[in-house]
């Protein structure tokens, strides 16, 4: 691990105000689907509100969500480390995930990744140098049999050509 | 005869998906019916049903239901939306076009298992999905269906909550959903306890499926005789069988439990696009071993598939025709199963990520014969030594790849390269490169 880029917030008093205020209450919402003593069950969900309204989950991020849970950073930092959908690292204002799985690829799936590729000039999960599209190669994305698919900004987008594909991810601001 | 449809029977219609139109179509009276019996009546008829869990293992949902201690409380429902194996996407169908079947599915299970709270945990890649269900949630709770009292039942509370995941294949697998639930990364637990008897927080906790607790309305309201009627032997009703890649008309198909196989593709799907020859199928996801396309006539029945040599698992069916490199796609699946494996076990984190290497090297033309050899023996290495299923998931497809196609391994290994090159699939094979653990091929 190389050392922390100063850039990243360590420490939830180096957050916006009024951002935490945000997180706290939609963690508010949330929590009410958990029995209160398992208010951790919430993490997933915190760490996703998180990185709504700070644009990743940092460090500042997963001690914050750790002191709003009750639990520990290091349980805040196993799952934003664990999933993909969560972000550790700034990212560009869209994500475009494209399918390359199976029947994704029987369909052209990687042909249209390739080209995203070329087009945004990136390598898988590089970011664009306008900072518009993070691109990330994933895995099945459940539209198998409306494949071609990818998420754009957790949008669905299926039966795609390298042309749809293309104009998709061009008209994004 | 005509067919008999459960699951997709309101499909495509006007506002499915709103409790309006469930209701007008009968929705919510086998809900009505199941609060008018007992308890253990409604667990009886689940068992005479015959209904075998859709996730993929196809475990007896009722035997599993009889799995909760009597005494303990509170018990948890979890629903397993987290639909992610390859080539699988019928759940997600369900909730689309009709999320009140579920729910109420979920409201009678809970009634009839004494259970007052339930999640559904849906993967993090299914936004709108999550969004249309948290919408049905909140207008049955509005109709007085759901909450305080179940379905106007006095003192029967039953709160029902959808927690997205975050993107991780794991979660999928009983005991790493509730880990990940619990707020937690996703890995598996060793098994027993099974989550029956210690699941959700060290309560009892039943998971099931999405479309499995969708036929129970319809168990509940025509009888589990009738359901169990429908398909053949030991597998009660009908399923949803999704099929994709080389088929004319891919898509979801509700059919008996024990379907033709080969039937599902020549005739329901239209055989191949190309019109080629089929070369392989994946039929149930692509965990399941691959079947040759000289030995697809057979019944999809969770038995009668496992005695030919594969599994139905979770009905996601794969066709591809004779244009296909199956190196090239079982290198694909293997590299699925290095990057979803969770890492708690050596033999499934090493050994997935050795596979895909190996099979790079054979697809790129750098392996020996002998190279074929390692990846079956890499292969029997993870298969039964590890805590969950995806150490056999990531086993099934290699060795039954190089079982069924060993001379195209070894024809890659002649011709130093893959003598099929891009046909459609992406990239052409001498400008695509792969990095495996390091190694550039």
């Amino acid at each position: 691990m190389s050392a922390p880029d100063r850039k990243t917030p360590l420490d939830p008093s180096e957050l916006p105000k009024d951002g935490v205020a945000k997180f706290d209450a939609e963690l508010a919402h949330v929590l009410k689907r958990f029995p209160e003593d398992k208010k951790a069950a919430a993490m997933i969900p915190a760490l996703r509100i998180g990185q709504e309204i700070f644009g990743y989950v940092s460090t500042a991020v997963q001690k914050l969500a750790a002191d709003r849970l009750g639990t520990s950073p290091a349980r805040a930092e196993e799952v934003a480390t664990f999933y993909v959908m969560l972000d550790n690292e700034p990212v560009g204002r869209h994500i475009v995930e494209v399918c390359t799985n199976v029947s994704c690829c029987l369909t052209g799936g990687e042909r249209i990744f390739e080209h995203l590729k070329k087009k945004l000039g990136v390598e898988n999960k590089g970011t664009s140098a306008d900072g518009r599209v993070t691109l990330r190669e994933v895995e099945c994305l459940g539209a198998c049999g409306t494949a071609p698919a990818m998420l754009v900004d957790e949008e669905q987008h299926e039966r795609l050509s390298v042309e749809k594909a293309e104009e998709i991810v061009g008209g994004l601001k | 005869m005509s067919e008999t449809l459960i699951l997709t029977k309101r499909w495509g219609k006007k506002d499915s998906a709103t409790l309006a139109s469930y209701r007008a179509d009968g929705g919510y009276e086998a809900l009505a019916k199941a609060l008018a019996t007992s308890p253990a009546e409604i667990v009886e008829e689940v068992k005479r049903s015959n209904l075998r869990g859709r996730g993929g293992a196809g475990f007896a949902t009722g035997l599993k239901w009889t799995f909760l201690p009597k005494d303990v409380r509170p018990r948890y429902l979890c629903v397993n939306a987290d639909e992610s194996e390859p080539g699988t996407f019928k759940d997600r169908y369900i909730i689309e076009h009709d999320p009140h079947m579920m729910l109420e599915g979920i409201a009678i299970t809970c009634f009839a298992l004494d259970i007052h709270l339930a999640y559904i945990y849906i993967r993090g890649e299914f936004r709108r999905q999550a969004e249309i269900l948290e919408k049905a949630i909140a207008e049955a709770s509005a109709a007085g269906i759901l909450g305080a009292k179940l379905g106007g039942k006095a003192g029967f509370e039953l709160q029902v909550h959808v927690h997205r995941g975050a993107g991780a294949y794991i979660c999928g697998e009983e005991s790493a959903l509730m880990e990940s639930l619990e707020g937690k990364k996703g890995y598996p637990r060793i098994k027993p306890p099974f989550p029956a008897v210690v699941g959700l927080w060290g309560k009892p906790t039943i998971i099931n499926n999405v479309e499995t607790i969708a036929n129970i309305p319809w168990i509940v309201q025509n009888g589990g005789a009738a359901f169990a009627a429908l398909g053949t032997g030991k597998s009660g009703g009908t399923r949803l069988f999704g099929v994709s890649g080389h088929v004319k008309r891919p898509g979801i198909y509700e059919k008996p439990v024990h379907y033709n196989l080969k039937r599902l593709i020549m005739e329901d799907c239209g055989g191949t696009a190309s019109g080629r020859p089929i070369k392989a199928v994946i039929p149930g996801g692509s965990s399941s071993p691959v079947l040759r396309g000289d030995e697809i006539d057979v019944s999809l029945e969770f038995d009668a598939i496992k005695a030919a040599g594969s599994m139905s698992g979770s009905g996601g069916v794969i066709v591809m025709d004779d244009s296909v490199c199956v190196v090239r796609v079982l290198a694909r699946i293997a590299k699925f199963y290095a990057e979803e494996s969770c890492g708690q076990c050596t033999p499934c984190r090493e050994g997935t990520s050795w596979m895909e290497g190996i099979v790079e090297k054979i697809e790129h033309g750098h392996a020996a014969a002998g190279d074929v050899d390692k990846l079956e023996q890499v292969a029997n290495s993870i298969a039964g030594m590890t805590i969950c299923a995806l150490g056999d998931a990531a086993a099934m497809p290699v060795q039954s790849f190089v079982r069924k196609f060993k001379a195209d391994f070894l024809a890659h290994v002649e011709a130093r390269g893959c003598p099929v090159g891009e046909r459609g699939w992406g990239v052409l094979q001498e400008s695509r490169e792969a990095v495996v653990g390091g190694i550039r091929y």
